[in-house]
């Protein structure tokens, strides 16, 4: 059985998503990985450290924020080839996940979610009993 | 005469996504519609800047550690930055998407001025690496020898 996980956006590639006063938002690049237990959700969340990212789920979508600091205030920017600013997705979710174990951790500007799938919808062996 | 009729929406919408779409891939083709994207034939993309002292090269390395790159300074002006990042390796399951690249990229571009390559330094934090690269002395940079008779 397969985990309804479906990008809000309809373009899905990086792309910068708004233009606010404060900056430009992205759409990080993840991706998705579904296994029996759980469907893993890695996000590129380059300069985003723990204190900056929240990760959130509202039934049923799950929104991921970071915020990232200009790392180029007063400086002489001699050649750019890309831009700086938070990161912003969110992700529909199908209720076979277990959202009370939802989890989430971020290491050198990766996230990994983690979803896990409630018990009723995990392939299960049926123990075939005989006469 | 010359009457306006609106198209119901129903048929006008097909023409404006497809011109849309159109649009899109030609930007695409250009590599306009997304400074991002654009560079997406180069990887990483750089940013480079400058203090009084120092030329910056940041690259986005997301997943990376310092040990996993190989960063040269070369005649003192050229840099190579060359890695390698692998696909996690997961057994028994599907993936449904991979937006993220993998594999084994280098970079090599020239440097703007002269740099002390002996006293070049790398930091990655939080997938984030900046090199800095101490600019050579003008004096040094620019020293001409002059022959007398």
């Amino acid at each position: 059985m397969s985990t309804t996980l479906t990008p809000e956006e309809t373009r899905s590639d990086v792309t910068p998503v708004e233009r606010t006063s404060g900056g430009t938002t992205y759409s990080p690049r993840f991706d998705i990985w579904e296994d029996n237990d759980e469907t893993i959700l890695y996000g590129d969340l380059p300069g985003v450290t723990p204190e900056d990212l929240e990760v959130r789920f509202e039934n049923p979508v799950l929104t991921i924020h970071g915020k990232v600091s200009s790392r180029h205030n007063d400086i002489k920017l001699l050649h750019g080839e890309y831009g700086i600013g938070d990161f912003h997705r969110t992700f529909t979710i199908g209720e076979a996940i277990d959202t009370e174990r939802i989890s989430a951790e971020l290491k050198n500007g990766v996230v990994t979610v983690h979803l896990p799938k409630s018990e009723k919808v995990k392939p299960r062996r049926i123990e075939v009993t005989c006469c | 005469m010359l009457t306006t009729r609106w198209q119901p929406l129903g048929t006008a919408w097909p023409e404006t996504k497809r011109l849309q779409k159109e649009m899109e891939q030609w930007l695409r083709r250009v590599g306009m519609n997304d400074p991002r994207r654009s560079a997406q034939s180069v990887y990483p993309p750089l940013n480079l800047w400058e203090d009084d002292n120092n030329l910056y090269v940041e690259a986005e390395l997301p997943e990376l550690e310092l040990t996993d790159l190989e960063i040269f300074v070369d005649g003192d002006n050229q840099l190579s930055i060359k890695g390698e990042r692998k696909q996690p390796e997961r057994e028994n399951g599907t993936w449904h998407r991979q937006e993220r690249s993998h594999g084994k990229f280098s970079r090599l571009g020239e440097l703007p001025q002269y740099v002390d390559s002996e006293k070049v330094t790398a930091e990655l934090k939080h997938g984030v690496l900046t090199i800095t690269l101490p600019k050579r002395k003008e004096s040094k940079a620019r020293r001409v020898e002059v022959k007398a008779n």
